[in-house]
């Protein structure tokens, strides 16, 4: 090694070295951690997010692949559709009202505002489970082409969120009632709030993409 | 194999029947004898001893990250034997069958298990170690006590198993799928592949990928939420750095695989057209999505064994890493760039020439990040004072190796060439390559460098030496023929061959394969042996290799709550820097450390979740409904358990404390 080497490392070492009293290199009580739970929750939405993204792309491409059987302007309801999306945007605002319940400490407003939510919800799985049904009746099934398989897997499993969403806020109801608005819980009702204005923000996307565009070619 | 899809289907069973026990293969026959007389023995050992309580208690309900971390590891290590085993097959098979021989395996037996071998060797060899180090090491090198949800992470790690359950039990019940590791439709559809194979592939997959994808999420909460004060972004790690790009990968990919996994689960189950040839399907739909996973993945894989590295290198070379900020920036850099180049691996397809070259240019451009870390790696070791501990000896092979894998990758992402390449054994030789010789080189340094910190006392270097040599040199033998093969166009996945004058690379690659065996044994009985010696290579400081960031910083094994008193950082290589400014290891004050409790759920879910698959795979409908609502409704109930934590109390933070005192007094 040569000698301005050896000078070079000496000199980093004495830079680096020495004790530095009164320097504190742990923390003397209890250390809390900021809670995850909200920045995981909204990461598990992203990976929610790319699901969709995935179902979205496959529409894109497959989505003009009628395998000369029906299209998107010969079988949608758009009328039905609209209301549809009414009940929903409705829901995530009383969802809405009852977060700002839940602020407040009203519990039993909340639970109010909670149950409107999910008699929305209820009423829009209803809606397009009564689509579908019709839909198939007439022949247009998910296997005629791959047009109507990436219809039907889309929107389906943007339906089948909907419907975990309604499992879950009855769950979290049952645990408002029996532990109130313990922190908790809270943080679950933030959760929630969050997957169903997400589930909002998807809906918007299929009514756009699939529905309106779709009547027009 | 068993036709199971002829065989009618009936309400009690679906289409399980006894036909699918494969009775009539002797192998597969010799190979469950082998496995039930071990796993009747290893139950048997189990309940002479006792020990079906404290494997409950301290192993499978275990909600402790580090505990969580060596059951990957473990896990991942009962894979490679697997894996490894499919790997002989295959290169005994291709060196004998020649000039009309048939070899040993007929051609749909060889097509399951070079299907099984890729499988395995990703999702449940690579994935677990990979999982395994990050979970084990992050929480100790950010300072904190535990992951960010220690419940999730315990139910990630046994959804992981039960994938890798059901590919174990395809070997035993029906069959594995004969498509090749991606399982391309419509080769992988219901008509081409009508039997159980592909839905063991499909299900397996799937249910680990929930793991997967939720372990992700946990790490990167972990990694932004928990760093201990003064631990900015900048002074991070850089094995933490990775693993955060790494799990910022996973869950930006994993779903990509799920939503691809299902839809071709629906083109199988429902009848749905979204890869058929017909009905305006498009199969080249999702050779794009899988490989929008499949890309990122080897970017999974292969960034955290550079954060190994970069670790080892810095602790053995007795300096500052050199560069961190490169280096952080090209693992960013890497991250980014593995979104942007996934149709390389389709060039064939017929995208045109702009898109080819859009592609092959992306591809090129990620070996300028790449390099850097090379050199950092290099600049590193310059003028350091190295030791050549197993660690450093696998880094270096590492180098040497990685560098031979990325030159020809990059070879391969010159469109032109690749035309010629494609579909052929050069390009076998080229993934084992950087996977071998990138992760799991990375993996072994890793397991030497932090075993002593995992169990308390250090690896017997002999046997370490016998397995990187028998691994390196094995390595070389194993794959240099099949670059040269490649060259000479020859395909991959072929059970047999016609021109004699090939046969000698592959009985070379054959004996490469069992130089590797040579290595897997020895590092086998180098556990085994070190274990024996545990007293004479303990390991009392916690810090063996006079090393740099926080994990060394505590006892090894750490204690359950990892560190008494939570540290407080200054610099990058914290633990460097408070040994160099006069650190005094605190020995009274000790408070009551909160903690997570153990649980159950995660287990349960996860054998319900195996059950649920098994049944959907074998069609058997009220079984696979049973499971479903069992697991929402395990899953609810889970969600009414609010006592989730404890306190250690302090007197028991100060017994582990004291003795640990005495421990180092003793020593001085």
């Amino acid at each position: 090694m040569s000698a301005s080497a050896t000078a070079d490392i000496a000199a980093t070492d004495a830079a680096m070295q020495g004790p530095t009293p009164g320097r504190d290199f742990y923390v003397r009580g209890e250390h809390h951690p900021e809670n995850g739970t909200l920045l995981g929750f909204w990461l598990y939405l992203m990976s929610d997010c790319l699901v969709f993204a995935v179902l979205f792309a496959c529409y894109g491409v497959l989505g003009r692949n009628y395998a000369a059987g029906p299209s998107g302007a010969d079988l949608f309801d758009l009328k039905l559709v609209a209301i549809n999306t009414g009940f929903l945007l409705a829901s995530s605002i009383t969802y809405g009202f009852a977060m700002l319940e839940m602020q407040q400490n009203h519990k039993g407003t909340t639970l109010f505002w909670l149950f409107v939510t999910g008699c929305f919800g209820a009423a829009f799985l209803a809606l397009e489970l009564y689509e579908f049904w019709h839909l198939i009746h007439e022949g247009a099934t998910p296997q005629r082409s791959a047009f109507l398989s990436s219809f039907f897997t889309l929107v389906g499993t943007h339906g089948l969120h909907v419907t975990f969403g309604c499992i879950w806020l009855v769950t979290l109801m049952v645990q408002v009632i029996k532990h109130g608005l313990i922190p908790a819980n809270r943080r679950r009702l933030i959760c929630l709030s969050m997957f169903w204005h997400f589930l909002d923000v998807v809906w918007i996307g299929v009514f756009t993409f699939v529905y309106l565009m779709g009547s027009l070619a | 194999m068993t036709p199971a899809h002829q065989a009618p289907e009936s309400v009690l069973f679906g289409r399980l029947s006894l036909e699918a026990i494969p009775y009539h293969e002797p192998i597969l026959l010799a190979t469950f004898a082998v496995a039930a007389l071990g796993g009747i023995g290893v139950f048997a050992a189990i309940t002479y001893f006792r020990l079906w309580a404290w494997l409950w208690r301290e192993w499978i309900t275990s909600i402790d990250h580090k505990k969580i971390g060596i059951m990957y590891m473990i896990l991942g290590l009962i894979m490679l034997l697997r894996g490894f085993a499919d790997a002989l097959m295959m290169r005994l098979q291709q060196a004998i069958a020649f000039g009309g021989a048939e070899g040993y395996l007929p051609p749909h037996h060889y097509d399951q298990i070079f299907t099984a071998h890729g499988v395995i060797m990703i999702f449940f060899v690579a994935m677990p170690f990979v999982t395994g180090l990050m979970n084990y090491l992050v929480p100790l090198q950010i300072g904190a006590r535990d992951v960010a949800f220690p419940f999730l992470n315990n139910f990630s790690f046994w959804m992981t198993t039960a994938g890798a359950v059901l590919v174990m039990v395809s070997l035993f019940v029906g069959e594995f799928a004969t498509t090749g590791w991606l399982a391309y439709p419509p080769l992988s559809g219901i008509y081409s592949s009508p039997g159980v194979g592909v839905d063991y592939y499909i299900w397996a997959l799937q249910i680990a990928g929930v793991g997967t994808t939720l372990s992700g999420v946990n790490l990167i909460a972990t990694i932004v939420k928990m760093r201990a004060p003064g631990m900015t972004m900048m002074r991070m790690p850089v094995f933490t750095w990775t693993a955060l790009c790494s799990n910022v990968l996973i869950v930006a990919s994993f779903p990509v695989l799920g939503a691809t996994l299902a839809l071709l689960s629906l083109d199988r189950y429902v009848g749905t057209n979204f890869f058929t040839n017909d009905l305006g399907g498009s199969a080249m739909m999702y050779v794009n999505l899988i490989w929008i996973w499949g890309h990122p993945e080897v970017y999974i894989l292969i960034l955290p064994a550079f954060g190994v590295f970069s670790e080892v290198v810095a602790a053995f070379c007795g300096k500052r890493l050199f560069g961190y900020a490169s280096m952080v920036y090209a693992t960013v850099v890497i991250t980014i760039l593995s979104y942007l180049v996934w149709l390389h691996h389709f060039f064939t397809m017929g995208s045109g020439a702009s898109v080819n070259s859009f592609f092959g240019i992306t591809t090129m451009i990620i070996s300028i990040p790449t390099g850097a870390k090379i050199f950092n790696w290099l600049f590193t070791m310059y003028k350091g004072r190295i030791r050549f501990d197993l660690p450093m000896m696998w880094t270096v092979s590492f180098m040497i190796t990685f560098t031979i894998g990325g030159m020809t990758g990059v070879l391969l992402a010159v469109p032109p060439a690749d035309f010629v390449l494609h579909n052929s054994l050069f390009l076998i030789a080229h993934f084992h390559n950087v996977i071998i010789g990138g992760v799991l080189f990375g993996m072994f340094a890793g397991i030497y460098f932090w075993w002593p910190k995992a169990f308390g006392f250090r690896l017997d270097p002999f046997w370490g030496k016998v397995s990187f040599w028998c691994w390196t040199v094995g390595f070389y033998f194993a794959f240099m023929p099949l670059y040269v093969l490649g060259l000479m166009g020859v395909t991959r996945r072929m059970s047999k061959f016609d021109d004699p004058s090939l046969q000698i690379w592959f009985v070379i690659a054959a004996i490469g394969a069992l130089m590797i065996l040579g290595g897997i044994a020895a590092f086998l009985v180098q556990i085994f042996v070190s274990f024996m010696k545990r007293e004479e290579l303990k390991d009392e400081t916690g810090d063996p290799w006079n090393a740099r960031t926080l994990e060394w910083s505590t006892s090894s094994p750490p204690p359950p709550y990892n560190f008494a008193f939570t540290p407080i950082v200054h610099d990058l290589d914290a633990w460097w820097d408070m040994k160099r400014r006069g650190y005094i290891r605190p020995t009274e004050g000790f408070i009551p450390i909160h903690m997570p409790k153990n649980t159950g759920a995660g287990f349960v879910l996860a054998v319900i979740a195996t059950i649920a698959g098994f049944a959907l795979i074998w069609h058997i409908w009220w079984l696979a409904v049973a499971g479903f609502v069992a697991l929402v409704a395990t899953a609810i109930v889970h969600t009414f358990n609010y006592k989730r934590d404890f306190h250690i109390p302090a007197s028991e933070v100060v017994e582990t404390e004291d003795a640990r005192t005495k421990l180092l007094a003793a020593r001085a």
